[in-house]
């Protein structure tokens, strides 16, 4: 059995008064792809921006319970966040790159964190790229704005960026909600790949790239934790009424 | 009548008064400025910039009142850009949401609403008379470095506002400090319109006549100022004066003179908007 990488026990979520996760126990496995699925406004993008605290930069966003990252409780007083945040890295739902050129938004974050030899960063940036599957489309426009990307290369950049900074974990929020089928197909393939290095964790409304691209799904509803098990399983044998009426697309 | 019909008849209306109120608005601007200049272009020539005021008209020039005015907004710049942009910057990315922050904001918000000449009452009372600065370049520039101070304050913040939140977003994710998401993120995006910001304020300074003459800015100067401490008289006041006079060819040289400002403004504000224009073309989200 491996060590979780996250262990979280009795997690309670709110905005204000209002309460969004009541109270979730779920572990989350190393090197394994977790899907988070459920409706919309049932929790997904909280959780998951719970556990590189992003969600901190809310105003009135609050986080209780246990919420271990390889045994530490990431919310207690003495977390050094920006360190969390570099090992636990994520992807947003719309592509958010800088609005600076292809090789900038790689080498910004890599300055960041103290690299400033520029053969390095050369190295990384393309290194980065490629793992991303976007180095052969854009090696030749590096100092091109990355807003004038398609969307799809532009989500791509952002898990470059990402990826160049070597975090341990990755954290998808509907990574492909924004972008066209054949996006969609290269950055699941993507995901596919980079399962072998890395712990995900992905939120999907979508039920077969949860099928496709992850080994255990957790089903949320109004902020609780319904189902969680083997991919495999919770798509073909669920245990709650509910988490198969979702799968089957009877509710959403 | 049906609602349809009726709201295209309104939106129709509604552009005509539109339309009819900005011609009025050209129209009545147009006829100034051509006034402005067949009072004033004949005098507009090099010894116009390079002469001191003097008693005959066809003598005397502006050479005393755009240094002065040239200094005073230089003392002004210096002064209240860090504070204002700094304040900005502190207000919206650092400060907290609460209620002493509330109390600021809307205290900002009512000084830049404050009539200049409350801000040359103030500046008479506090540089002139109790920081002893006279009637210095130093006491008129940092009366209007405060009276600039809320709007580039507020400006500042507005500017830094329209950074996108997915923008932070994306920079504290990849584990960027506060300082570092600011400074080389936020910043850089919002610096156009800062800048914006900062040059319209500075050309609402570069007219401001009344709270110069209250702080007691003196309306004839035959010499250049040397430094910080003396006196000085600005383009508004000069051209003030001349108004002032009785004969005819001071009014034509402040009609000259008013030409010199206008061209001023026009270029600080063409500026502001050129500034934006290419930021605009630069950062689009
Ligand atoms: N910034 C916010 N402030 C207040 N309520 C929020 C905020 N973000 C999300 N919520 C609420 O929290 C609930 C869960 O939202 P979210 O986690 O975004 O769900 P999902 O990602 O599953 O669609 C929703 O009811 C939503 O309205
Ligand atoms: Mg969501």
């Amino acid at each position: 059995m491996q060590n979780p990488t996250f262990e979280i026990k009795a997690m309670r979520a709110s905005y204000g008064a209002k309460e969004v996760l009541k109270g979730i126990d779920i572990n989350i496995l190393s090197n394994s792809v977790t899907a988070i699925i459920g409706p919309s406004g049932c929790g997904k993008s909280t959780f998951i921006r719970s556990l590189n605290r992003i969600n901190d930069l809310i105003p009135n966003f609050h986080a209780s319970g246990d919420i271990l990252y390889r045994g530490e409780d990431i919310y207690s007083g003495d977390v050094d966040v920006v360190d969390l945040r570099r090992r636990i890295g994520m992807v947003f739902q719309k592509p958010n790159p800088f609005p600076k050129s292809i090789y900038d938004n790689i080498a910004y974050v890599l300055r960041v964190h103290g690299f400033d030899m520029r053969e390095m960063i050369d190295e990384i940036v393309e290194k980065s790229l490629r793992k991303a599957a976007l180095w052969d489309e854009v090696k030749d426009n590096l100092k091109q704005n990355a807003l004038t990307l398609s969307g799809g290369q532009q989500q791509r950049l952002c898990i470059a960026r990402t990826l160049a900074i070597e975090p341990e974990v990755l954290l998808f929020d509907e990574p492909c909600s924004a972008l066209d089928p054949i996006s969609t197909a290269k950055v699941e393939e993507l995901i596919h790949q980079l399962k072998q290095n890395y712990t995900i964790v992905i939120v999907t409304h979508n039920m077969q790239q949860a099928a496709r691209v992850s080994d255990h799904s957790a089903f949320f509803l109004m902020g609780e934790l319904i189902e969680f098990g083997k991919t495999q399983d919770i798509f073909t044998k669920p245990v709650d009424a509910r988490t198969e009426a979702y799968i089957t697309g009877r509710f959403g | 009548m049906n609602r349809k019909s009726r709201n295209k008849r309104l939106d129709k209306g509604f552009s005509i008064l539109g339309i009819a109120s900005i011609a009025f608005g050209l129209i009545v601007l147009l006829v100034l400025i051509i006034d402005v200049f067949l009072d004033g272009s004949a005098r507009l020539s090099w010894s116009f910039f390079t002469s001191f005021p003097s008693r005959k008209p066809e003598l005397a020039g502006i050479l005393s009142a755009w240094v002065g005015t040239v200094w005073i907004m230089a003392i002004t710049a210096l002064i209240a850009l860090p504070l204002g942009i700094g304040a900005g910057i502190y207000l919206e990315e650092y400060a907290g949401k609460n209620r002493l922050t509330d109390f600021i904001e809307i205290n900002i918000a009512n000084l830049a609403g404050v009539p200049s000449v409350i801000y040359g009452l103030l500046g008479l009372g506090l540089f002139v008379r109790y920081f002893n600065l006279d009637r210095s370049i130093l006491a008129g520039g940092l009366t209007l470095a405060l009276l600039i101070l809320p709007v580039i304050i507020l400006s500042t913040r507005e500017a830094l506002r329209a950074v996108p939140f997915s923008i932070r977003e994306a920079s504290y994710a990849s584990g960027a400090t506060r300082w570092q998401t600011v400074r080389y993120q936020v910043i850089p995006a919002a610096f156009g319109s800062i800048m914006t910001g900062v040059i319209l304020a500075m050309s609402r300074a570069v007219g401001e006549t009344a709270p110069l003459i209250t702080i007691g800015a003196l309306t004839y100067i035959a010499f250049l100022p040397q430094g910080l401490s003396d006196p000085f008289t600005v383009l508004p006041i000069q051209i003030f004066n001349w108004v002032s006079r009785p004969q005819k060819g001071f009014f034509a040289n402040a009609a000259a003179g008013i030409i010199v400002l206008l061209g001023l403004t026009l270029i600080m504000n063409a500026a502001a908007i050129l500034l934006r224009h290419h930021y605009q073309k630069k950062i689009r989200w």
